[in-house]
């Protein structure tokens, strides 16, 4: 339909009203809110740990090729930089696996899309006490091995 | 003579699918499934190889040959290697469906996927079934201790 046919232009365009959208993205179990942001993470770490995936599975390859490539590998791998990364990526998994598992219960139990919120909630204590457990001892190896120290 | 049909208005134009593999709901079940496996592997290989121990320092050749020493963690590294690669690859389809709307990028996209994941899986299944812990020509100090001397 033209937009300026003859007859429709009555009223100046500028008097047409405007429907505000809502203020929040509300509506459903996967738009706006916890629902969406959970799927949105889960997302991201998927991709993020995919690729890696690729990575790491090249990076092993090497014990059956060259081992002392491996270990040149294996080496970089300890360097802070990429011992904050391996934090990240950590980080990144525990989250999928945890939200993998509300995805699980909603999924396959009548309780799951009940509670969803609940285990949302749950999915990110959990999340936060385990990596309040596994991000000390990483940054200390990054540390020690920064600073030199022999490992046992 | 033939004489011209005319559908039902309002019917909907694609019964839904009754006959055949119904993949996508295989697909979608498998993501669940490996998902529950990958819990327990994937948390046991970060503690095994992150957590105990010295952690990250402590992995070089000779940590790798220990490990395999046994088909303990041959069979666990195997099955993740598997799970993990197809799990993801199938999730990376997804995001493929959803977000490539040109029909030949998807292709090409859809094609790399594939590709990619059968190469890695070939290759790490080799590296696991036919690793040797005590290779020739290395310096006995990066081989494990169990290795007979040169
Ligand atoms: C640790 C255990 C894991 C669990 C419990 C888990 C669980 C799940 C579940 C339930 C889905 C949703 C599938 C759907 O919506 O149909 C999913 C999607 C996905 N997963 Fe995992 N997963 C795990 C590990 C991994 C790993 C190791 C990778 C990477 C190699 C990965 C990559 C992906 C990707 C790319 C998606 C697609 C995301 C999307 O469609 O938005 N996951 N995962």
């Amino acid at each position: 339909m033209p937009e300026n046919s003859a007859g429709t232009l009555a009223t100046p365009p500028s008097a047409t009203p405007r429907i505000k959208p809502p203020r929040r993205l509300a509506g459903t179990v996967y738009r706006g809110r916890e629902g969406m942001w959970s799927w949105v993470l889960h997302r991201i770490t998927g991709t993020a740990i995919y690729f890696f995936l690729l990575v790491h599975i090249l990076d092993t390859s090497l014990v059956r090729l060259n081992p002392g490539a491996y270990n040149g590998v294996i080496d970089t791998y300890k360097t802070p930089i990429m011992g904050l990364g391996e934090l990240g990526l950590v980080i990144a998994i525990v989250y999928h696996a945890l939200n993998g598992l509300r995805i699980i219960a909603i999924d396959f139990f009548a309780w799951g899309p009940k509670r969803q919120r609940a285990l949302f909630i749950g999915v990110i204590v959990l999340w936060v006490i385990l990596i309040a457990g596994f991000a000390p001892r990483q940054i200390a190896n990054i540390i020690l091995e920064a600073t030199g120290h022999p490992s046992a | 003579m033939s004489t011209e049909t005319i559908p039902t208005p309002r019917s909907s134009y694609a019964p839904p699918r009754t006959r055949g593999v119904n993949w996508e709901k295989w697909g979608w079940m498998y993501m669940r499934i490996s998902g529950l496996f990958l819990v327990i592997l994937i948390f046991g290989h970060l503690f095994v190889n992150l957590v105990a121990g010295d952690g990250v320092r402590a992995i070089d050749f000779a940590f790798v040959a220990g490990k395999y020493s046994t088909p303990f963690w041959k069979v666990w590294d195997f099955a993740m290697l598997w799970l993990a690669l197809i799990h993801g690859a199938n999730g990376m389809r997804t995001l493929v469906n959803d977000y490539a709307r040109k029909p030949l990028l998807r292709r090409v996209f859809l094609v790399a996927i594939l590709v990619s994941t059968i190469l890695l899986i070939l290759l790490g299944s080799l590296v696991i079934t036919t690793f040797d812990p005590c290779p020739a020509g290395m310096a006995a100090s990066a081989l494990p201790s169990f290795c007979p001397a040169p």
